[in-house]
């Protein structure tokens, strides 16, 4: 395991995308939205460098903005799940 | 009709225990011999008729039914000795580690096994899979343990011998090994106490871990390895009884040598052999196993092999599918039909048939071919009365089946013009590959279609043959005619471009019709017209004296919409007759405003098929695909009509340089070879500089390439330069129509370096390619070079080179094709469930997330421009005219 400093070092990283944990409301919003349970999101696992840099729990919903090459700005979630 | 219909909620497999074979059997099975002295089937042994009948007109033992209604009944062999099942080997293996040899406990303490009890109760609730994984891990954790702790038994060392047998090792010497045999695991399996299967992902109630020892064998029905009659009159048996006569054979052997007590060593190999048929008999594939054989060599085809593999029960049969109203037959060429067309000769279109429905505005059409009947077409093959009979006219008065004909029933009626079939060519690998086309109905025996949807297909003339599909109802006819017709997918979603344009003639015809040079008589014009089925005035001659004469871009700009600006370079826009915008000599800048092709020649880069962003994209992207179908259909006459006019052929000559060339080429040649040799002399005196991350040797191998190579491009455009403009094999190098200044300048010039897994060649002795060199040359000839050209033919060093250069080409093609179709296979199976919803969500079957919106920005590639939602130029040059 790398120290706890180094941990953290990865979200200064230029190709790792804005990671935050949603805030309840706002994910209530998109399940609503899409009409899903959390479990029908994408998964993360809660052992991933950037979901323990941030700090998320399992149970966690993840909001990731990144670059992309055909939308430029999208944003998108994760749910973090135990492992 | 009103028997309550149930829905499957579930499929469970398990192990068949010996109870349960022994309470489905008819009978035990105990003689070898099959069939008596008359032929009859013996009584107990696997011909039992108690199997199944399977004579005509006999009745059943068992269920009393006739051949076709008695499904078969299974027997069983009592094994004399137990054998080891071989597909569960493995899992009796991990048993006996994780388990303990005295009381058959799992090798884990009470304290343990009640909490990962727990857990795996919670997984199996929500994580079925991790559930699975935790079970795996149970079983590892406990193959640790050297003491049971339990009862304290030391625990041995168990090992797997494939496919089989089974030691234990009590001392780490040879003679501390004991074999086990099946008796004795059998009864170590058995004290396993149920709960503790479950802990190891077992589930004991229908596959207790004994019963993967066989102590019972089934025989399958008789109905399920049925005996073949060869045409002199010799019965042939099925592989599957072949190999249950074996079993029994053995068995019976086994059993009289135990009775009379014969000895250890006897019984042993006797109970080996049994193991073999029975493992062979399930499985004739094991690794290790000798794969038991018919008397002519072939291996049997036994249980595992009927259901494996491409032509196995799954693949094979449950999920291959085979249709009705579908033909197949070579395809061949026809420039007349539309795009969207397809020939069916008459043959076919006399079987396959599309159902109507008789109202009393087709009456007297459907009885005009119920009157004709199946042997004339246009005819019909069936009719269904409306109380549902179906009357086959090949057999009963036509006439009068005419005269009743009346509106409530159904004529199956032949194919004909103007139906909409699926027409197909595999490999199927995009959507292109299967599209809908309007019939046809043409003499001659090869479906005939248009050669613009070659592309999409894949298809050539080389003796490929297409597959036809008739669909049988208004809603796939409905859905054939608005999703799959050809003109629909012009545009593909591959590189949001048209797949289905011009291709070779097409692109050499546009390219002479709309030249600068081409001038043509008011007979031309009237005949080319013609040809596309114009109807309309012809416009002003370009040339009003000496003679009325008219240009191809005035015919072109017949079919144009009058609203259409286009501007582009063209494919000829390269080296010398390069344009960079309209003020330019050589045509190759083509600009339409109005609908008038003012200026710039026709080819590739314009109307060709597979290329983006060109006028043909344009004009099918703005003006709807329909037109795009007509427009090309039209045009594309057009263009062959001219050639054909004109002639369009390649020559000899067309590839003769002149005396200057071939000197001009020679000295380049000898400028290279110059440089080769600097380069060899550098080496060898360590001067050298080396690539960095290459060894001297490489480096010297990359110089002289690159060397030689730029000398064939040299010598190419020196070549290039003597070649008339208008030469046919220039020009349709040039508009891309066929061929490449590659090909030319290896015509024409030289065929240069040739090459094996993309270096020089280096293959063959040692030092050297061949006897005729010196050890160690590694001049330019040496490794392969080939300095003469096709035209002037390759001396037989040089033939050599090039032919080891083109089989590698051929062994890559085989090897690419196979794998990248298995590749996509795989991709397929992983991706066929996946879907865009309404709400631009990409989602897996569960209804799942895959992606929040399809391809991030939700753009249909198929409508886009190269990708991209809108092109602002392209908005612009269509509003103002003029390009940015």
């Amino acid at each position: 395991m790398a120290p706890k400093k180094l941990t953290k070092v990865i979200l200064k990283h230029e190709l790792v995308p804005k990671h935050e944990i949603a805030k309840p409301e706002e994910v209530a919003e998109i399940l609503r939205k899409y009409g899903i349970k959390p479990e029908q999101l994408p998964w993360i696992k809660a052992s991933d460098p950037i979901i323990r840099a941030i700090g998320a729990k399992p149970g966690d919903v993840i909001k990731i903005t990144r670059k992309s090459p055909t939308a430029g700005e999208v944003i998108v979630y994760r749910y973090v799940v135990p492992g | 009709m009103s028997e309550p219909s149930k829905i499957i909620k579930a499929i469970k497999f398990g192990i068949l225990s010996p109870d349960e074979i022994r309470k489905i059997s008819v009978t035990a099975i105990v003689t070898a011999e099959t069939y008596s002295e008359d032929g009859t089937p013996i009584e107990g042994s696997i011909m039992d008729p108690k199997l199944g009948v399977i004579e005509p007109g006999k009745r059943c033992p068992i269920c009393g039914n006739t051949m076709g209604n008695c499904p078969g009944h299974f027997g069983h062999i009592e094994l004399a000795l137990p054998v080891v099942h071989p597909e569960f080997a493995k899992h009796i293996y991990d048993l006996l580690r994780a388990t303990c040899r005295h009381c058959g406990r799992i090798r884990i303490p009470q304290e343990d096994i009640i909490r990962y009890r727990r857990y795996l109760e919670s997984l199996k609730k929500r994580w079925p899979m991790l559930a699975t994984r935790f079970s795996e891990y149970i079983k590892r954790k406990a193959m640790k343990a050297t003491m049971c702790p339990h009862c304290g038994e030391k625990q041995y060392r168990v090992k797997f011998e494939k496919p089989a047998t089974f030691y234990e090792i009590l001392e780490e010497r040879k003679e501390g090994m004991i074999k086990l045999n099946p008796v004795m695991i059998r009864s170590r399996l058995e004290k396993i106490p149920d709960e503790d299967l479950k802990l190891m992902g077992h589930d004991p109630s229908d596959a207790r871990p004994e019963w993967m020892v066989i102590t019972v064998l089934p025989v399958p029905p008789l109905s399920v390895r049925p005996s073949i009659f060869l045409e002199t009159g010799v019965r042939s048996e099925d592989d599957l009884s072949h190999k249950l006569v074996d079993i029994v054979r053995t068995n019976e052997r086994l059993r009289e040598n135990l009775s009379a007590g014969a000895p250890q060593i006897i019984i042993e190999d006797l109970w080996e052999l049994l193991q073999y048929h029975v493992a062979t008999y399930i499985n004739n594939e094991i690794p290790g196993v000798p794969p038991a054989k018919h008397r002519s060599g072939r291996p049997l085809k036994t249980l595992a092999q009927r259901l494996k593999g491409k032509e196995g029960r799954f693949r094979g049969h449950l999920s291959g599918k085979r249709v009705d109203f579908s033909a197949r037959t070579v395809i061949s060429p026809d420039p007349y039909l539309s795009i969207n067309e397809v020939g069916v000769p008459v043959e076919i279109a006399k079987i396959l048939t599309v159902p109507e429905k008789v109202t009393e505005w087709n009456l007297e059409e459907l009885k005009r071919y119920v009157l004709n009947g199946p042997e004339k077409w246009p005819g019909a093959n069936y009719v269904i009365a409306p109380d549902g009979r179906r009357i086959d006219l090949r057999f009963v008065d036509t006439k009068s089946i005419a005269e009743n004909l009346a509106p409530g029933w159904i004529v199956e009626r032949h194919l004909r013009d103007g139906d909409i079939v699926l027409f197909n060519r595999q490999p199927s690998l995009h959507r292109m590959s299967m599209m809908a086309h309007t019939v046809r109905v043409l003499p001659g025996k090869t479906f005939r279609l248009h050669l613009a949807v070659c592309p999409p297909y894949n298809a050539d003339f080389d003796g490929d043959e297409m597959n036809l599909h008739v669909p049988q109802n208004e809603e796939a006819r409905a859905e054939a005619k608005i999703l799959m017709i050809v003109q629909e997918h012009i545009l593909s979603p591959r590189y949001g471009g048209p797949i289905i344009g011009a291709i070779q003639d097409y692109i050499s015809g546009a390219y002479v019709l709309t030249s600068k040079a081409t001038l043509l008589t008011k007979e031309e014009v009237s005949e080319i017209l013609a040809a596309a089925r114009y109807i309309g005035e012809i416009p002003e001659p370009a040339i009003l004296s000496p003679q009325k004469l008219w240009t191809g871009k005035q015919l072109v700009s017949l079919f144009l919409p009058k609203d259409f600006n286009f501007r582009g370079k063209a494919k000829v826009s390269a080296g010398y007759l390069k344009c960079e915008n309209e003020e330019c000599f050589w045509d190759s800048y083509i600009i339409v405003k109005k609908g008038k092709l003012l200026l710039g020649v026709l080819d590739k880069k314009v109307i060709g098929a597979q290329e983006t962003e060109t006028l043909l994209h344009w004009l099918v992207k703005e003006h709807g695909t329909e037109f795009g179908r007509e427009f090309m259909d039209k045009v594309f006459r057009m263009f062959v009509r001219l050639l054909e006019i004109k002639g369009f052929t390649m020559t000899y000559d067309d590839v003769v340089i002149p005396r200057e060339a071939e000197k001009e080429i020679e000295v380049i040649l000898q400028e290279a070879y110059r440089k080769v040799q600097e380069l060899i002399e550098q080496y060898r005196r360590g001067e050298l500089e080396p690539i960095p991350g290459r060894t001297p040797e490489e480096t010297l191998e990359l110089r002289i390439m690159e060397v030689l190579a730029e000398a064939r491009d040299t010598a190419g455009e020196a070549a290039a330069k003597y070649l008339d403009p208008f030469n046919h094999a220039f020009v349709m190098a040039r508009t891309g129509a066929r061929g490449s200044s590659l090909n030319l300048t290896q015509m024409a010039a030289v065929l240069g370096q040739q090459s094996v897994r993309g270096e020089r060649i280096q293959r063959g002795y040692t030092t050297r390619t061949l006897p005729h060199f010196k050890p160690g040359d590694v001049g330019p000839f040496a490794r392969g070079f080939v300095a003469s050209s096709f035209r002037k033919g390759l001396n037989p060093i040089e033939m050599f080179f090039h032919a080891a250069g083109g089989r590698e080409g051929l062994v890559d093609t085989a090897i690419r094709t196979s794998q990248s179709g298995y590749m996509q296979r795989r991709l397929i199976n992983a991706l066929q469930d996946l879907y865009v919803e309404y709400d631009g969500t990409v989602r897996a079957s569960d209804g799942s997330i895959v992606q929040f919106k399809y391809g991030e920005d939700g753009i249909d590639p198929a409508r886009s421009s190269h990708g991209k939602a809108i092109n602002v130029k392209r908005l612009i040059e269509r509003v103002a005219g003029w390009r940015l």
